[in-house]
């Protein structure tokens, strides 16, 4: 160890700055309307505090003196050709400054609309923000979208500086009223702030130096407001939440890797894996901690860990655990489901379309997903919530809608678990938007267990594949005259299914006569068996999960009710849906011309003509396809369908 | 222990982010310059890896080391059994690439950057974990954690990815490549006050020897010494924490041409 020169002798000759006692550094992101000074308050705080390197303000200065222009704080942000070129703040800057009583760090988020994937970026791990707005401007739509930003991403600690109150003759009416009505907004997004702070950052009022100007102000610097905040603290008062990152086999030790996002975990700890449901004890809390470095590390007294720890782990039992399992205690396990409503915000420019195949990341795992369903956008500008029939989510949009995943995710509620209640989307390896997880609804899990979901062993049941596929097997029967309009609605409502995510297939003449059926003609004993074969095939694509859509005139009741029996036998929905329209309509669209032969007597014994037709007598739904069009009757089909399908 | 101090805080993100990159890449590979950054990251992926570095560490030989820094590989490498992959531009040695002939823009381009696109072109790495910070330069302050770099090298930092919640952008296309860069949070002070608290072996060119010392560790040619005293951890804490002048104050290629860092960093520099 000859090459060691660290010493950690002549401590006591280490000058003690306020900020050098390892407090943590406060993480602040400054958001604003463009044009409401907040470079200026950035640049004002970095020279006040003396924070920016050494002759750059000196530098900036004497810059602007030669090109003849103003000198502005904001131009000390200017880090980059491009931004000075363009005059705008171009992505998320981090920019550190101390304070008499600790470090921080400026996230400069932007004020552009388009620019809302860097804020996001800078705010999502931010403890604080420091929300500007202009004196004599008051109020604008960005002041407001970014507050709701922020309180979608979580952060709730901030101070609102009424900046520019020069230009608003330091006002206390004016301060009064812009407070008054930005309280007003904040109470409709659940923030609060006490702070709110009347300043000028071009003459440095009310930002490290109390204004003499503004006396009537008794709140606190901005500095001061700042200093009265505090670094999150690791949520260790949560249920615990283990993610797993990776297992590891490097030697003869199995450990498995991962971030506590919640709770706290120690050795001898019963913990349960999600989604497996496995459970196993915590055997170890491994650490790499050579000998020579265990007095100066606070590690390695290990019995322990707590939220925010990256730690590795041992277990007693050697159960099978993976990259994306979530450790729990028993008593308090996370939710596990494949479907789960959202806020989601788009960043992508690509609008989110509904039955586009995404990734979902939540934590460590990663399942693919569609949106199945989008019931309110939010006005980018007023804030309120609409309903909407749109199918698609444009960026810089935020949407309430309905997620539904290919495989089993484990999550909690945002309200509840921040970390487990919040994913990204992915499509083709780009983040494109991020969500908040909301209404998930915590079940028993021994209940659960005992109830033989898909993931404990032996057969895979009905209830299981549902379970997996998001809704049940069913067999959804068609019957009508040739012409009725059975094989076009057949289509339509097959599409409408399978947008939604789900699983849906046409069995109709075409593909069932050619193949299955080839050996069978038009006698009535060959449509009987026809009917016979079809009604068994759906019996078994609807127990494994599908709804199976059939496309054939069935004329006769007697074949109708053995299809339905064949379907009960394998515990199937069984859904009759009368396609009715009357023969002269049927007969004038004649879409395949087979009315005219059968006129003609080059096809006998066609139903309706020279064979009869019996009616339903009492099937689940009728549509009439002579006084509604195609979607009416497919919508008439989804509406009483879909909730047959839960 | 229920508290976490500043230093646990960064720890922890550091060696997630490390086992974010080591599960998303195949083939991944960490440039080491045996400074005090390098050291650091060399100590949070055996913590990461509980005492292993399971990917090859790559020194990029300019051949201008100090004599100082080549003796403490040598020491490293067998001290945490590293998988070590040297790597000179031979070609351009051959040409007569040199800071005696050459301005240090040139050759640092040539024997640092040309250098590494060699590496990567001979071993095809998707991911290079590298201990840049944000605190070095004001070019490095829009930096993600992930940072993708197109197959000549250059960050298009008008479009990064989002990056939030942990979650990053973990996909490269044939001949592009991730920079994994998880000390980004980290300061200046930070390294230091980490190093004290872990004992992590660093060269001792970085302590005062006769009224001078070393900030920052480059090619010898154009890498100059501060005046300092500062011997042992402690002083040097201590004097940066007073100190308003840059840490590549020193480094003579960020300075020869206005925006010389900029410039170096487009081109694919770490």
């Amino acid at each position: 160890m000859s090459k060691r020169q660290s010493s950690t002798k002549d401590r006591t000759s280490a000058i003690q700055h306020p900020a050098s006692s390892g407090e943590a550094t406060l993480r602040v992101v400054f958001v604003g309307h463009v044009d409401h000074g907040k470079s200026t308050l950035i640049g004002r705080i970095l020279s006040d505090t003396n924070s920016l390197p050494e002759g750059k303000l000196e530098q900036v200065q004497r810059a602007c003196a030669a090109e003849n222009m103003e000198f502005e704080f904001a131009f000390l942000l200017d880090a980059l050709l491009e931004e000075q070129e363009q005059n705008i703040t171009i992505d998320t800057t981090q920019i550190p400054f101390k304070t008499a009583k600790r470090n921080y760090m400026i996230i400069d988020a932007p004020g552009h609309k388009e620019f809302l994937k860097n804020m996001i970026t800078g705010a999502s791990n931010a403890d604080a923000a420091v929300l500007v707005i202009a004196a004599n401007e008051g109020v604008q739509e960005q002041s407001k979208r970014h507050a709701y930003l922020l309180s979608l991403l979580g952060v709730r600690q901030f101070c609102v500086v009424v900046n520019k109150m020069d230009l608003a003759d330091y006002s206390e009416a004016r301060f009064l009223e812009i407070e008054k009505k930005y309280r007003e907004f904040l109470k409709t997004l659940n923030l609060e702030t006490n702070v709110f702070i009347p300043a000028s950052a071009r003459f440095g009022e009310n930002i490290t130096v109390r204004s003499t100007k503004m006396q009537w102000h008794r709140g606190p610097t901005l500095a001061e407001a700042l200093d009265a905040m505090t670094p999150l603290a690791p949520p260790i008062d949560l249920p615990l939440r283990l993610c797993v990152q990776d297992v590891y086999k490097f030697d003869d030790r199995r450990i498995i890797a991962g971030r506590i996002e919640t709770g706290t975990l120690q050795v001898g700890d019963e913990l349960v894996f999600s989604p497996a449901n496995k459970t196993s004890i915590v055997q170890s809390i491994e650490h790499w901690q050579p000998a020579s470095t265990a007095a100066t590390s606070p590690r390695g007294n290990g019995g322990m860990a707590i939220a925010g720890d990256s730690i590795g782990i041992t277990l007693q039992e050697q159960i099978f655990v993976e990259r994306g399992y979530v450790a729990s205690h028993s008593k308090d396990t996370p939710i596990e489901t494949n479907r789960f409503h959202a806020d989601l915000f788009w960043i992508a420019r690509q609008p989110a379309r509904l039955s586009h195949l995404y990734t979902a990341r939540l934590a460590t795992q990663e399942v693919k997903c569609q949106i199945v369903s989008l019931d309110e956008v939010m006005d980018s500008s007023s804030l309120e919530r609409n309903p909407t029939k749109a199918d698609q989510l444009a960026r810089n949009e935020v949407g309430r809608l309905t997620i539904q995943t290919r495989a089993p995710i484990v999550l909690d509620n945002h309200d509840r678990l921040p970390p487990l209640g919040r994913f990204v989307l992915v499509d083709d390896g780009m983040i494109c938007g991020g969500g908040i997880i909301h209404g998930g609804v915590y079940t028993d899990r021994s209940a659960i267990k005992s109830k033989n979901i898909f993931w404990s062993e032996g057969k895979i049941t009905a209830q299981a594949r549902a379970t997996q596929h998001g809704h049940r097997g069913a067999v959804v029967w068609l019957t009508g005259l040739s012409g009725s309009g059975k094989s076009t609605i057949a289509q339509a409502l097959e599409r409408e299914l399978f947008i939604r995510a789900m699983h849906p297939y046409v069995l109709d003449g075409d593909n069932v006569r050619h193949g299955l059926n080839s050996n069978l003609g038009f006698a009535p004993e060959d449509r009987v068996e026809n009917i016979r074969r079809v009604s068994e095939v759906a019996k078994l694509m609807a127990d494994a999960g599908n709804v199976v859509i059939t496309a054939f005139i069935s004329p006769y009741r007697a074949d109708r009710q053995r299809a339905r029996a064949i379907a009960m036998e394998g515990n199937a929905e069984f859904i009759e849906v009368f396609v009715d329209a009357p023969l002269e309509v049927c007969e004038e669209r004649d879409p395949k011309n087979l009315y005219k032969k059968a006129r003609a007597g080059q096809i006998r014994e066609f139903t309706g003509i020279d064979a009869p037709y019996e009616s339903p007598v009492d099937p689940e739904i009728v549509v009439q396809t002579n006084q509604q069009s195609v979607e009416e009757s497919v919508a008439s089909i989804l509406e009483r369908l879909l909730p047959r399908l839960k | 222990m229920m508290t976490r101090t500043h230093l646990d805080r960064l720890e922890n993100q550091s060696v997630f982010i490390f086992r974010e990159a080591y599960h998303a890449f195949k083939n991944i590979a960490m440039p080491w310059s045996m400074g005090k950054d390098s050291n650091v990251l060399i100590w949070l992926a055996s913590k990461a890896f509980f005492g292993r570095v399971p990917f090859p560490v790559l020194h990029i030989d300019t051949t201008y080391e100090f004599p100082e820094m080549l003796e403490f590989r040598e020491w490293a490498t067998a001290h945490y059994k590293l998988n070590l992959i040297v790597k000179i531009n031979e070609e351009a040695r051959a040409r007569g690439v040199g800071y005696e002939t050459h301005d240090p823009v040139t050759v640092t381009h040539e024997l640092k950057t040309v250098a590494l696109q060699q590496a990567m072109a001979q071993y095809k790495w998707d991911a290079l974990i590298t201990g840049i910070r944000r605190d070095e330069d004001p070019t490095r302050a829009k930096e993600r954690y992930f940072s993708k770099r197109n197959a000549q090298f250059e960050w298009d930092y008008k479009d990064q990815p989002p990056e939030f919640w942990g979650q990053f952008a973990t996909t490269a296309a044939d001949g592009e490549h991730v920079r994994v860069q998880l000390l980004l949070d980290w300061t200046e002070v930070d390294i230091w006050r980490y190093i004290q608290r872990e004992n992590i072996p660093i060269p001792k060119m970085y302590f005062a020897k006769n009224g001078q010392r070393y900030r920052s560790l480059g090619c010898s040619p154009i890498t100059k010494p501060i005046a300092s005293n500062a011997d042992t951890i402690d002083a040097i804490i201590a004097e940066l924490e007073t100190t308003r002048t840059s840490e590549r104050a020193g480094r003579a290629q960020d300075h020869h041409e206005r925006n010389a860092m900029q410039k170096l960093r487009a081109k694919g520099f770490l």
